[in-house]
């Protein structure tokens, strides 16, 4: 077997192709006429008005942006907005916007998914969607639970977890999003909070921003079936110690800049007082960091069990080549190299090998 | 090459099976014996037969890889029921095809393989060559050429310096020059090829060519072979011709619906054999818009697909029966949005992972019903391998005019078959308009000033096609929401209510039988007009089918065909075409999924003739089927021994 060298493009933004705005736009052109129909008091709410806030920022056209989702609650997201948008089926949204984001640079591809839409039933798509490196901004709203279905554990759901499927608690060891991201070879991998509007918001720009494919983990609470969930990193009293906020190009300090993360003996990555190491010694957080370890190590500080301590911020964002853009980047060549019409091509590719022509 | 020096005997037609390890190159060999029969005019048809495994143990009966190839001086339908010359590379090859050969039929063996080894690993306790001529000789009903036909080539090659290894490899292009010369094909097609193919290995292209004109001339000096025969050319309607695959046709057939229609086209694909040489063959054709997508599986393959047509290109997804099976939700999806789509399903034998490179036509019923929900897909058949081509323009002329996924069901033996086809003139190929959606179409209310005010409804229907409107991203003032859930009849939006759901269902139903009026009437061959007897069928056995009723008619009997290319919907005089006849008889490789169709549409009496051998109908037999129900419709004894020495083929 042979490998040939791709060219490599430029550095480029998310949105570069992407046809901008006339002029500004509001929150209220992107809200479509459709009631919408979560349970009170969803965080999906929070995270549908942050997006409708956040997309006239983004200053693209509203015909030029399309919205995908799966099956689940937070996948009926796309019928809110007044974007182009397909709501399809569970588990597929990453392959259908691969084929909608391959087929066209001029759009903006956004696919709403959740943990069991994402991670159980669609988990084959999404780390093939992430290794590929496809322009788009995956958001997957992580509530912990399977709502839509009324209350089963799902893939991100603590061991022991009791639900109307494991009444005698949950067996399932859970995945961490963000680990299997950067392990998928994601090259932009964010976690954010629902309720954290501003914090959720930055995090959309900068993924937006990133060409290729930007995994935003949401922390999303489904007061239902899993109120409380994230209680520990949202109440006042608690978050300080259980958020350890990631800022490219700062220190990783929390608790109010009393502990901080330091290289572990083991290479890893481990808590220490600020007080005991000294600030110097507290790893400074590099986002862009080709080789993904530390982030994979920061990562593993999520508590898989109840939610008292986890990373929040951008972990890694890295460039590299994207899938639709050499694919198409292919088709340009190999059409810059031919002449004639298609029509003209055609004839000749049907008749060419070895012919005979009765008369 | 040399001046011909024996006798030559005229033949009408040869069917020939080349056979030998997996190993041996006997798809090669085959292919090229093909392209220089094509070349010098013959009518043919072939039939390649191999094993799933790349490299089955060497030397085994399940390790045999064979391509048989069926030539004539007339038109011709199939590749043969029964070998006139086998070609055995080795012991595994002459006992897997034995039972294969009528009495009389003329073997060449190359005795290098023919140890004690391999013997045994055939099965053979005795050499069956050592036998020839003895009382208990196994071969005594054909005529035996024992030839160390590896040993010559080695000796052939010798100057090139190769190891025995390699040179016994050019082994298939001394038996294809043998055979060559027996048959009086063209030779500078092949050394053409040869150059072509190993144009960076001088001693591999040297060594290969020098082999085959070794053969040839084996043929010629040696005392073996006394008698040459000819095949003449076969008359054919005026047009340039190409010998082609199925799935080579098939592909450019997608190519050509994409000029047709002005669009661009993404495969998104899983390779599954017998499928994945159209992925092959489309991922050469890029300056054509054409993209590619091999899928991290099945679903993500057609999801892609779907995602390019709701992103206004051309979503195609290719596979085979197993692969359907995970698309098939997908495809409901397509169904429910109403998206052009392509769905290509090379069938071969199951259920399961049945038989990989084996042929089969079970997928009719699945490719029909194999979704949840009332869930209607247009299934569009080919006939015969070059058929590939209009039937893909086809499926892509109802995809896109229809806004709907549309079934292509090839199969294993379309697929790697050829046969001479006539090259499509481009201006041929049908129009093809995507007419996407560009203006709001629905008025909302007209405001005091006389001014309307519009939106776009996405579910708002052409009178005639029922088809809805296309309106892709980018479009300014059309943004709108598809999906799985139930859309409201006209504006889209998701309904729960029962009466709209009632009707969507049935006008998603009536958007397909819509398609009925599009189609060409029904070619019904009866020439006497008097046959009271009528086959039917789809797919690869038009060949088999033909054959068998023109073994009837020569026999002086009536009998009426006709196959059909779209099995959903029907053409609308099928119906009548049905009841003008007493016994209609379908012949199928399945155990009667068009015949269950048919019962339940027509209320006909439809007679199933069906075999799963992995393998095509023989026409002979199926011949006798037909005649059996000539004799019981028309109440006299049918008797199909043909009248003349040559069979009619």
């Amino acid at each position: 077997m042979t490998t040939t060298d791709l060219p490599v493009p430029g550095l480029r933004s998310g949105t570069e192709g992407v046809p901008a705005a006339d002029g500004p736009q509001t929150s209220k052109e992107f809200s479509s006429d459709q009631e919408v129909r979560w349970c009170p008091g969803c965080g999906d709410y929070a995270v549908l008005k942050a997006v409708q806030s956040f997309l006239p920022d983004l200053g693209l056209r509203r015909e030029n942006i399309v919205f995908v989702s799966g099956i689940g609650c937070s996948s009926r997201f796309p019928y809110y907005l007044d974007t182009y948008g397909m709501h399809s089926i569970h588990g597929r949204a990453p392959s259908i916007a691969t084929g909608i984001a391959t087929a066209r640079e001029d759009l903006s591809v956004w696919v709403v998914t959740g943990d069991g839409d994402a991670l159980s039933i669609g988990g084959n798509h999404l780390i093939h969607a992430l290794r590929r490196n496809v322009n788009m901004t995956i958001l997957l709203f992580n509530n912990r639970i399977y709502g839509l279905t009324k209350g089963q554990y799902s893939p991100t759901s603590e061991a022991g977890k009791v639900t109307k499927s494991t009444p005698m608690g949950s067996v399932d060891h859970p995945f961490n999003p963000v680990s299997l991201a950067l392990g998928a070879e994601a090259s932009f991998v964010a976690r954010t909070i629902d309720s954290d509007r501003k914090h959720l918001t930055s995090v959309l720009a900068a993924a937006a921003a990133h060409r290729g494919t930007s995994l935003v983990e949401i922390y999303q609470n489904c007061p239902i079936f899993n109120d409380g969930a994230f209680d520990a990193i949202k109440d006042n009293d608690t978050k300080a110690d259980a958020i350890i906020p990631l800022v490219h190009g700062e220190p990783i300090v929390f608790s109010g800049g009393s502990r901080g993360l330091v290289r572990a003996a083991n290479g890893g990555v481990e808590i220490a007082s600020v007080e005991e190491v000294g600030l110097d010694a507290v790893l400074v957080h590099d986002a862009h960091d080709a080789d993904p370890t530390t982030a994979f190590a920061i990562s593993r500080l999520t508590e898989l069990g109840y939610l008292d301590r986890s990373p929040i911020g951008i972990f890694r964002q890295v460039e590299r080549p994207t899938y639709d853009d050499q694919a198409r980047a292919q088709v340009e060549t190999a059409r810059s190299n031919v002449d004639g019409t298609p029509h003209d091509r055609l004839a000749a590719l049907i008749g060419g090998g070895d012919t005979w022509t009765v008369v | 090459m040399a001046q011909q020096a024996k006798k030559v005997q005229q033949l009408d037609r040869v069917i020939i099976r080349f056979a030998g390890d997996s190993g041996d190159g006997m798809q090669l060999t085959g292919d090229r014996f093909t392209a220089e029969s094509a070349a010098f005019g013959n009518d043919l048809v072939t039939l390649p037969n191999f094993p799933a495994e790349i490299r089955a143990p060497q030397g085994t009966l399940p390790g045999v890889s064979s391509f048989q190839v069926h030539f004539a001086d007339h038109d011709i339908l199939t590749a043969g029921d029964a070998p006139d010359v086998l070609v055995a590379m080795n012991p595994a090859a002459l006992r897997a095809n034995l039972g294969d050969l009528p009495k009389g039929a003329t073997i060449i063996v190359d005795t290098a393989d023919f140890t004690a080894r391999n013997l045994t690993k055939a099965g053979y306790a005795d050499n069956p060559l050592d036998k020839v001529g003895e009382p208990d000789d196994s071969l005594g009903e054909f005529t035996v050429h024992a030839v160390d036909l590896t040993g010559m080539t080695v000796a052939a090659v010798k100057e090139f310096g190769l190891s025995r290894k390699d040179a016994s490899r050019a082994k298939n292009m001394f038996a294809l020059g043998l055979l060559s010369w027996m048959y009086g094909r063209p030779t500078e097609t092949t050394v053409a090829f040869l150059e072509r193919r190993f144009a960076k290995v001088a001693d591999i292209r040297d060594a290969n060519i020098t082999a085959f004109k070794a053969g040839w001339n084996f043929g010629e000096t040696t005392e073996t072979f006394a008698v040459q025969y000819e095949v003449k050319p076969a008359p054919m309607a005026p047009g340039t011709y190409r010998n082609i695959s199925g799935n080579l046709a098939l592909a450019y057939g997608l190519v050509a619906g994409g000029v047709a229609s002005g669009l661009d086209l993404l495969l998104g694909t899983y390779p599954i054999t017998p499928a994945s040489d159209i992925l092959h063959e489309l991922s050469k054709h890029k300056a054509f818009g054409v993209t590619t997508f091999q899928a991290e599986d099945e679903i993500a393959g057609i999801g892609a697909a779907i995602g390019a047509s709701f992103a206004g290109k051309l979503g195609v997804t290719s596979t085979s029966g197993p692969g359907v099976a995970l698309k098939s939700e997908a495809i409901g999806l397509a169904v429910m949005t109403e998206l052009p789509l392509v769905v290509v399903d090379v069938q071969r034998g199951g259920p399961s992972t049945g038989l990989p490179t084996k042929t089969e036509q079970a997928d009719l019923l699945q490719a029909m019903f194999g979704r949840n929900g009332e869930a209607p897909v247009p299934i569009v058949a080919p006939q015969s391998p070059g058929d590939c081509f209009d039937a893909a323009v086809e499926a892509v002329r109802i995809a896109v005019t229809y806004r709907t996924p549309v079934f292509l069901l090839s199969d294993g033996y379309l697929a790697n078959g050829s046969e001479p086809w006539r090259i499509r003139e481009v201006d041929e190929l049908p129009s093809i308009d995507p007419a996407f959606a560009t203006e709001p179409n629905h008025v909302v209310k007209v405001r005091e000033d006389g001014t309307e005010e519009t939106e776009f409804w996405p579910y708002l229907r052409d009178e005639e096609t029922l088809a809805r409107p296309w309106a892709i991203p980018g479009t300014p003032g059309l943004e709108h929401r598809i999906g799985g859930l139930e859309k409201g009849d006209g504006h889209g939006n998701i309904s729960y209510d029962p009466g709209n759901h009632d009707f969507m269902v049935r006008t998603r139903q009536a958007k397909v039988d819509r398609i009925a009026a599009s189609l060409p009437p029904l070619e019904v061959d009866d020439p006497s007009g008097e046959a009271k007897v009528l086959v039917i069928g789809w797919g690869s056995t038009y060949g088999p089918i033909g054959a068998g009723v023109r073994r009837v008619r020569k026999a002086g009997f009536n009998v009426a065909q006709v196959h059909l290319r779209h099995l959903n919907p029907f053409p609308n005089d099928l119906g009548d075409i049905l009841k003008r006849y007493d016994k209609v008889l379908v012949p199928e490789m399945n155990l009667g999924q068009l015949s269950l169709l048919l019962r339940g549409k027509y209320l006909v009496d439809a007679i199933g003739y069906n075999h799963v051998r992995g393998l095509p109908l023989k026409a002979a037999e199926l011949a006798e089927a037909i005649g059996q129900l000539v004799a019981d419709a028309e109440g006299v004894s049918v008797d199909l021994t043909p009248t003349t020495a040559q069979e009619v083929s």
